[in-house]
């Protein structure tokens, strides 16, 4: 399980990181592709929706399941990926690559989960 | 831990994910899912449906016994080796369970079941027998394994593994079967392609599946066969229909005999309600993915999908809809999908067969 360690994670399977432009950027894990399967749609994120965390910012469905995608912070939603909406399967192939949307925030992303953590986290829900 | 078949071990050395289905421990996929499906659509795959049941209804009432369980007429099959799709109804007309048929002998067909519902099966089975006094013996056969071949390709490379098999199945019609050896070879399946379904003793299974895989048979697991069965417009127990819901109400009606005097169970119920409801096809016309329990907005009432996924053939999302009868091929309804109503189009099933695109 590839769990790189410059990252933050949630319990809810989504990955954090400041990008370059001063937003989060939000994915989600391996291990949330790899539960998943084969990835369909990516939608229903609202550019400009102020969320609270752990409120759904918006969906991911495999041939399996539909997921909702979580905020890990408070913030306001400032950019989807729209390339994921024809080519949803960059979440299989490159999770780490393909964010999913971008929060503008000026909560901390230091009380998520390390690398570690987050590793514990998986081993415990198998 | 859930029941396993005797190609568990297999599948976990070739890297499945098992999940629990209907308490067995089954490979869901082997890696990408809609791989497996366009192999079958394509080329060859392979499944492990050794979790079905079959069960050896045998003995001199055999026929009578069959004609009084199951709402389609075994007198359609009178050729040995035939086989026939048929719900088995409870007396309100529910279906306990769709099962095939094959008729090998008038003291001997052999009933395959759905994994899940195969004790309950059972003990239906044995009590029709008992409250009219067949003289048969029902016999689950959990000795044998069954493996799915499916394909355009899939017999070409069964026989490439299993010469010896080729002169008594080629000439096999679609829906025959044949015994050939310690083989049951059936030209049926799950998949709306061609192909076989062989069941074999266990202890010969894992021999048969890695000679398949090294002939270039693709693994599949229960996740690329539910999308495959839901293309070709095939139901699913449990899903499409259950022991609340007749078979007039589930796109069942061409499985049900009612031209034939034949006093089946279930019939005084179906004769009594008729169809109130129909099961139709839908194809999403956005973006999203139509599933199992979604509300269906339509302007005679509302309806519920019953099965739902993303189409890997189609590229778009398709579903089976149980809905109004005054819904009709080509109106528009509307789904909620979390809270959205998205339009879809009623469409005729399949919605693939053969590996082409049917709308």
């Amino acid at each position: 399980m590839n769990i790189p360690s410059n990252l933050k994670y949630t319990a809810s399977h989504e990955w954090a990181k400041v990008g370059s432009d001063g937003l989060l950027w939000i994915g989600i894990t391996d291990a949330a592709q790899d539960m998943l399967g084969d990835l369909v749609y990516v939608g229903d994120f609202k550019v400009g929706a102020k969320l609270k965390a752990g409120e759904t910012a918006g969906v991911v469905e495999s041939v399996k399941a539909a997921s909702d995608v979580y905020a890990p912070v408070d913030g306001e939603v400032a950019a989807f990926n729209d390339s994921l909406g024809s080519e949803p399967q960059q979440l299989n192939s490159a999770p780490y690559d393909a964010w999913i949307f971008k929060l503008k925030t000026s909560a901390s992303i230091d009380g998520l989960l390390d690398a570690k953590a987050y590793e514990a986290n998986v081993a415990a829900s198998k | 831990m859930g029941k396993r078949t005797p190609l568990y071990d297999t599948h976990v050395a070739s890297g499945a994910k098992i999940v629990d289905f209907g308490g067995w421990d089954m490979p869901v996929a082997y890696g990408s899912q809609i791989e497996e499906h366009h192999a079958v659509r394509r080329d060859a795959g392979m499944f492990d449906v050794s979790h079905m049941c079959p069960v050896d209804v045998t003995g001199a009432d055999a026929r009578i016994f069959l004609k009084r369980l199951v709402a389609n007429n075994v007198d359609k099959l009178t050729q040995s080796g035939k086989a026939l799709y048929a719900c088995m109804l409870n007396h309100a007309g529910g279906v306990i369970d769709d099962l095939i048929i094959y008729f090998l002998r008038d003291d001997w067909f052999r009933v395959v079941v759905n994994a899940s519902t195969a004790d309950k099966d059972l003990a239906w089975m044995e009590k029709v027998r008992l409250d009219d006094g067949f003289a048969v013996t029902i016999k689950p056969r959990r000795d044998l394994a069954m493996i799915a071949v499916q394909g355009p390709n899939a017999r070409a490379k069964f026989w490439q593994v299993r010469p010896a098999t080729k002169v008594a199945t080629e000439g096999l019609g679609a829906f025959f079967a044949a015994e050939v050896g310690e083989l049951f070879v059936a030209r049926t399946g799950y998949t709306g392609e061609d192909g076989f379904e062989v069941m074999l003793p266990t202890g010969r299974a894992a021999q048969l599946w890695t000679d398949l895989k090294a002939a270039g048979v693709a693994e599949a697991g229960l996740g690329a066969r539910d999308t495959l069965r839901l293309e070709a417009g095939m139901n699913l127990y449990g899903n499409d229909m259950d022991e609340a819901i007749s078979p007039l109400d589930a796109g069942l009606a061409w499985t049900v005999d009612l031209k034939s005097p034949r006093d089946f169970v279930g019939r005084a119920a179906l004769e009594r309600d008729g169809a109130r409801l129909a099961l139709v096809g839908l194809k999403l016309l956005d973006k999203g993915v139509l599933r199992a329990h979604q509300k269906v907005v339509t302007p005679a009432g509302d309806g519920e999908i019953t099965s739902g996924t993303f189409s890997p053939t189609l590229g778009f999302s398709v579903a089976m809809a149980r809905v109004p009868r005054e819904v009709k091929l080509g109106d528009t309804v509307q789904v909620d999908i979390r809270g959205k109503l998205l339009p879809a189009q009623v469409v005729k099933m399949p919605f693939v067969r053969n590996g082409k695109a049917l709308i």
